[in-house]
Order: structure tokens, then C-alpha cells, then sequence
């Protein structure tokens, strides 16, 4: 059992915890990923590790509530507990003095992204960041990228907050004006496609770190196969970083939908119950 | 009672059949198919062990149970004598007498079998188990005193839950570390609990518990500790028991459509993680429900495969498996089984290709005819392809279940011990013991996919092989 030591609602229905796990904590690198499951009725989820406390012992997880899991878990607070937590699991990031990085994530992507540039700049890169939102309350780590890179460009989808447009349109601006030697892209699947498309014409070094489903993490299900260069690859124990360039995206894509009915199934009786439950105290309470 | 009757007359009794859940509901649920015999029964099979002096079934057992001595123990009627008795050497009897393939182990040894059919040492074995477990429940054996060593097993599969009985009744701490949720390794993800029931593997588990063995879930040998901190951070001796657990694909195209899985995927998520109980439970399998599904395979996780997906309400069920009936390498049992629940078998079949429809779900496989050919270097006659006899046949899952790689998790983190090409860990095989001081390997990691009992038999070689170094210091 792992307590919850924080949690705290960063963005609408995203959700920043501290959670124990002091052996994580402290073996964590940048990249790398969790396990967890909730309880015993649990499916477990990938979800990559956005920071660590070793004095406490914490490991950081930025959820955003998507499907049942996730929102269930986004209905955690603190003092609650998760029943299972494993990992440090999956390659590390390549770190390298590249010379320019940029570092760029797409809404809750910017928490995956957000360990790696802190790597890339102690690594001696001039680190850039772009952040990435549907709406400026979309836009999260703000502050904390502020911290670590050299230069952080913000844009919105509506244009509410920092740039008007898509994180593709700040890059290819950098990229017009001076020379990017690296550029990692973490985020949904078509914003990091239309990321490597972009670099792949100027031939720029790019990563992704895939997201695909999984169950056990440890190569021991192949249920996260991916086509990289047109072979087949175990994201969990292979990746889950990839060179965006040959990453197969649509492969990827249609394979995260096998369970789409499933997972409204889930979900819809979740936000009943949810509702119920609600519904319940509230009469308890009156 | 019987026992004055002549070796003549145990011989003309018959081999008793192990009562079965009918074959028609028993494809509808997950319950055991076998029942297990009454104490009648196991009496009277039990009559029919002529108590050779040089037993020869003992020979072909692994871990050496004495197998003539607890079945005269039955025929006595003393059971929990008989259960104490196979104790000495297996702790972990309910699950061998379930899954062992004892028909090419002690019983292809057994003298009665010579002229008729062998004794049913595997369902006495199972008897004995269950009737302590269900009557006074699992004894532990006595400990010898502490010895203060520490032993750090890595898996809890069948290797290393034999492992660790060994060296917990030697005096030593022990630790074993799990990877998943629960502990059991393949006797819990991989096979169907209607083969062997979860609660029974838990049982067993909970007695090596009671004997002192510390669990520990959760935790990726490699990521959460390498070997190298196990032994730097107390441990005086590591026992790597992880496993095949890398499935292989066939590498054909359209193998990444949706509907295609492993065995490992497809059993991890109905066993493991309950699949056939969503949405009670949250992880999702394919709907089997009225669909034509397509194992590809000729093993024993084939068959769990092909018949889980009967019981998810499979329309067709196939195994399909590119030799003939002969070559397959399951127990008889389980494609006997598999039969009398309306499995198909294509044989002499090689699948070339998934054909998948618009949106990239699997809907059909293109298969080939093979025809057998000379025997290949496993000795079986090797599939040899018939020109112009492709066709096709339409599946909505497809189940690839022909076998495992090694897992590359140790030998990436422990780069300083010796492995073959494949990426399995190369032993001394008298020992177990590996290229580096202290740490030994056995089961599946060490010889590929191969079954619970021949993990279970170099657990426990570990364990005598560990004791003498912890006691030794060689």
C-alpha cells in the first residue's frame, strides 16, 4: 500500500500526487515509468514518473482523468492509498550534451517532458521548452520549466494564454531561426506526429515516449507492441522512448483503441456510481 | 484389508478414471474440470502399486518423491501419512499432482504400466494433498535452527517457491521478490483456473508463509534492486527463478492488428487480472462471445488458451498447429480435454498471413498446408509447405502461443553473468550454480519454456547447491 502524501488539482481533471515510495523515489531517471493499480478490482496503468523526493520519499505522478482508471484515481486525496505501485520501469532517457534541446509537451505531456529537460540541462544543453495547452488552465508546469530551461514558449489552442496556435507552429519559429540539434515530444499522438513531421524535413534528432496499453510492464505480455522502423517493439521494456521518425503513429493509435468500448463501459458505470454516492451523502448530510 | 493380495491380482485392477465435470457445462465456466478422486478410489488405485523393490517411478520424478512408500500409505488408508510422506521431497503437492506431466515422468516408469496402464500417481499425489489440506489443513514441516544467512529468490514461480521451502526448512532467511501483484508467477497469470484452481496455489504459498518465507510483491529484480545490490545489501546468495516471460510472435504480417495477443497477454488478463469478470473487475479482454477464435500452437498453453476462449463464449475455437496430432507437444489430458469441449484442430496448417478490415481489426488468417517431411533436429518430422494450398479462414482474436524468449531485464542489469545466444542464463547443471560467486539460476530462464515439476526439480538442486556454499564457504 502506497500513501498519498498530496494531491493537488493542477488543471481541470488533472491532478498532481506525491505518493510514498521511497525505493522508486530514489532509483527513478528521467523517463522512466510506474505501474500502479488502485485495489484489488485495479487494472494497472502506465504512468511516467514526473519527479522524485528522496528526503521524503515521494515520487510525483500528474494525472489527467481520461478513462475509469484515471479519474478514479484523480478522485483520490490525501491520506488515501493506492494498493500497488512498481517500478522504476523502462529504459531511461538518452541524455546528451546536444548542444540546443527543446523540450516540448502537449497538456499533461509537459509532466512527462518535465523530468527530461531537467536531465537535458544538466547536461550542459541550452534548454528550451515549450508548453503546450488546449486553454491557458491547460497549461501546467509553468513554473517549475521556468526553473530548469533557459527558455520556456507557452501556446494555447485558443490563443487565452501565450502564443495563438498549435506547439508545432513555436517550434517550426525556433527552427526557421536558429539551429535545433535535439527536440523531444511528449504528449497526445497526433501532436507528436505533427512534432516529428515537422523535424523529420530538417532532419532533426527527435524522441517521443510512447503511451500504449499495458499490463504487466516487464516484457512479459507483449500487449504494448509497437512498429518502430518497421519492426515490432515491446514499448515497456525497449522504450518507451523512440525516435519519432520511425515511430508507426497510426499503428499505435488504432491498437490504444482496441478497448474503447470497454473502457465507456467502465467509465459510464463509474460516473453512476460516482454520482450516487454523491447523490447519497448529500440526503445523509441534509 | 487388501494388502495381503498378489502382484497378480493388483495387476488386474484397472486404472481408475478421475471423475470430470461434465463436458458440456464445464465450457461455460472456469470451475476445475477435474474433481479428484473419492477416498474409494484412491484406495483401490492405490491396490494397484505392486510395490517394486528397485522403484523405477521414483527415478523419473524430478524432485525424487517416494512414490511407492506414500501410495502404500493410501492403500492403508492413512492419508495424511501418505501427504507427510511426499512432503519429505515436494512441498508443493496439490499443484504437481495437477499440473506434472506424470505420463512422461514417474508414470511412463511404473512396471504395472509395462502390460496395462500405469498407476495414476499424479491423481494419488493430488489426493493425498487436497484431503490434508480440505480435513486438518497444509502441515509445515519442522525448521532447523537459524543459520543466519540470507537468500534472496527472484520469482515466485513453481523454481522459486521450491527453492525457497528448501532453505526455509534449512534455517535460512529467505526473500522472494515477485514482479506483479501476486504472487505464483506462471501458476497464477498463465494457468486457467480450471486446471488449477488459484485458491490451492494460494494455500500452498501461504503454508511456505507460515514456515518464515518473506514475499515480496511488487518488485522487478534489475529496476527495483539489481543483483549486484541484493548481494552488496545482505543477501548471501541470489537464486534468479524469473522465468521464460518474453512471448514470441510468428513474424508475419498484419501480427500488430487489433485482436491478435499473446498467450501470455490473453491468459495474464483473464487469469491475472479477471478479465472474464468486467466490468466488476476493470480490465478488458477481447469479446469472445460468438466469435471464431484461432490459438496458434500444438502446447500446453495453447490448449489453456483455446479453452479459456471457449469459456469467454467462443462460436469456433481452433488450435491450429503446423505438424500433425503426434507431434503436438501437450499432455494428452489437456487436448482430451480440449476435444470434449468442441475444440477444433487444424493441423498441418501455417499461418502466413492476419488480414485485418478497414479500421485494422483482425478478421481473417491466410494458413497454408504443410505436409510432414524428415525429422528435424527435435527429432519430430518437420512441416515441409505445400505449394498452391494457401486459404483462408475468418477469426475475430487470434492467440499466438508458440512458446517464450528470454527475458532481457537480468541480463541487461546483470551483465557479468554468463548467457547463450538466446539470452538464457548458462548454469552448471549438476548445481545450478552461474559464471558469478553467489548466484545460481534454475527454471525457464536457464532452460527455456519448459514445465512446473522440471522448475520445481532445479529449485530445489539450487537449494542443496546454495546451503553447501552458505555452509561451506566454498
Amino acid at each position: 500500500m502506497h500513501k498519498i502524501i498530496s494531491a493537488k488539482v493542477l488543471a481541470p481533471n488533472i491532478k498532481r500526487f506525491e505518493i510514498h515510495a521511497p525505493k522508486i523515489a530514489e532509483k527513478r531517471k528521467p523517463g522512466q515509468f510506474v505501474i500502479i493499480r488502485i485495489n484489488e478490482e485495479g487494472e494497472r496503468i502506465p504512468l511516467t514518473i514526473a519527479d522524485s523526493n528522496i528526503t521524503i520519499g515521494t515520487i510525483t505522478l500528474i494525472v489527467q482523468g481520461i478513462g475509469k482508471t484515471t479519474q478514479q484515481l484523480n478522485s483520490l486525496e490525501t491520506g488515501d492509498y493506492i494498493n500497488d505501485v512498481v517500478g522504476p520501469l523502462g529504459k531511461a532517457s538518452h541524455i546528451e550534451n546536444f548542444g540546443t534541446a527543446v523540450s516540448i509537451g502537449g497538456g499533461v505531456g509537459t509532466a512527462i517532458a518535465y523530468p527530461t529537460a531537467v536531465a537535458l540541462k544538466i547536461a550542459g544543453n541550452h534548454t528550451i521548452s515549450i508548453i503546450g495547452g488546449r486553454t491557458k488552465e491547460f497549461v501546467i508546469l509553468e513554473a517549475e520549466m521556468q526553473n530548469v530551461c533557459d527558455e520556456v514558449f507557452i501556446t494555447t489552442d485558443d490563443g487565452s494564454y501565450g502564443k495563438h496556435g498549435f506547439v508545432t507552429d513555436q517550434l517550426k519559429e525556433l527552427i526557421e531561426n536558429r539551429k535545433i540539434d535535439f527536440v523531444l515530444a511528449i504528449g497526445p499522438i497526433p501532436m507528436m506526429k505533427a512534432v516529428a513531421d515537422v523535424t523529420k524535413e530538417k532532419n532533426i534528432p527527435t524522441v517521443v515516449s510512447l503511451n500504449p496499453v499495458m499490463v504487466d510492464g516487464t516484457g512479459m505480455c507483449g500487449g504494448c507492441r509497437a512498429t518502430v522502423d518497421g519492426k515490432t517493439v515491446f514499448v515497456c521494456v525497449d522504450g518507451p522512448e523512440f525516435d519519432a521518425h520511425k515511430v508507426d503513429f497510426e499503428t499505435l493509435g488504432r491498437r490504444n483503441r482496441t478497448y474503447l468500448m470497454n473502457e465507456k463501459e467502465s467509465l459510464t458505470n463509474f460516473q453512476c456510481e460516482s454520482e450516487k454516492a454523491f447523490s447519497q451523502n448529500l440526503q445523509e448530510t441534509n | 484389508m487388501p494388502n495381503t493380495l498378489t502382484n497378480k491380482e493388483r495387476m488386474k485392477i484397472p486404472r481408475q478414471a478421475m471423475p470430470e465435470q461434465d463436458n458440456v457445462k464445464r465450457r461455460s465456466n472456469f470451475n476445475e474440470v477435474n474433481i479428484g478422486f473419492t477416498e474409494e478410489l484412491a484406495k483401490m488405485e492405490a491396490q494397484r502399486c505392486i510395490q517394486c523393490p528397485k522403484p523405477s517411478c521414483v527415478a523419473g520424478c524430478p524432485v525424487g518423491v517416494k512414490i511407492g512408500e506414500f501410495i502404500v500409505l493410501i492403500a492403508d488408508g492413512d492419508y495424511l501419512g501418505a501427504a507427510a510422506k511426499i512432503k519429505e521431497d515436494n512441498l508443493l503437492p496439490a499443484i504437481c499432482g495437477r499440473v506434472c506431466p506424470q505420463e512422461e515422468q514417474c508414470e511412463i516408469k511404473c512396471v504395472t504400466g509395462k502390460k496395462g496402464e500405469p498407476v495414476a500417481i499424479g491423481r494419488l499425489e493430488r489426493f493425498v494433498a487436497d484431503y490434508e489440506r480440505e480435513t486438518i489443513g497444509i502441515r509445515t514441516p519442522e525448521l532447523k535452527s537459524k543459520t543466519s544467512k540470507k537468500v534472496a529468490i527472484v520469482g515466485s514461480g513453481p523454481a522459486g517457491l521450491s527453492c525457497a521451502g528448501d532453505l526455509i526448512q534449512m534455517g535460512h532467511d529467505v526473500t522472494v521478490f515477485e514482479a506483479l501483484h501476486e504472487l505464483g508467477g506462471v501458476l497464477i497469470y498463465g494457468i486457467p483456473e480450471f486446471r488449477l484452481p488459484k485458491s490451492i496455489v494460494k494455500a500452498e504459498i501461504e503454508s511456505l508463509k507460515n514456515l518464515g518465507v518473506d514475499f515480496r510483491t511488487n518488485s522487478v529484480i534489475g529496476f527495483t534492486d539489481t543483483v549486484d545490490e541484493l548481494l552488496a545489501n545482505g543477501y548471501d546468495a541470489v537464486f534468479i527463478a524469473v522465468g521464460a516471460g518474453l512471448p514470441y510472435f510468428l513474424n508475419i504480417p498484419g501480427e500488430n492488428l487489433n485482436g491478435v495477443y499473446s498467450s501470455n497477454e490473453f491468459l495474464t488478463r483473464v487469469n491475472l487480472m479477471k478479465a472474464y469478470r468486467f466490468p466488476e473487475y476493470d480490465t478488458p479482454v477481447f469479446n469472445c462471445k460468438d466469435k471464431n477464435i484461432a490459438v496458434f500452437g500444438g502446447g500446453n498453453t495453447a490448449m489453456d488458451a483455446v479453452r479459456t476462449s471457449k469459456r469467454l463464449g467462443a462460436k469456433n475455437a481452433y488450435i491450429i498447429y503446423r505438424r500433425s496430432d503426434a507431434e503436438m507437444p501437450a499432455r494428452k489430458e489437456e487436448v482430451h480435454h480440449a476435444k470434449d469441449e468442441g475444440i477444433e484442430f487444424l493441423f498441418l496448417s501455417n499461418p502466413l498471413e492476419f488480414i485485418g478490415d478497414k479500421d485494422g481489426w483482425l478478421k481473417s488468417v491466410k494458413l497454408q498446408k504443410m505436409e510432414l517431411g524428415e525429422p528435424d533436429a527435435s527429432g519430430r518430422r518437420r512441416p515441409v509447405p505445400i505449394p498452391g494450398s494457401e486459404y483462408e479462414i475468418p477469426i475475430d482474436m487470434a492467440v499466438i502461443a508458440i512458446g517464450n524468449g528470454s527475458n532481457p531485464i537480468i541480463q541487461k542489469t546483470t551483465p557479468d553473468l554468463d548467457y547463450n545466444k538466446w539470452g538464457n542464463i548458462l548454469v552448471d547443471e549438476n548445481t545450478m550454480k552461474t559464471s558469478k560467486q553467489g548466484v545460481f539460476a534454475g527454471g525457464d530462464i536457464v532452460t527455456g519454456g519448459a514445465t512446473v515439476i522440471l522448475a520445481m526439480g532445479a529449485g530445489r538442486k539450487a537449494a542443496a547447491t546454495i546451503n553447501d556454499f552458505l555452509m561451506n564457504d566454498y
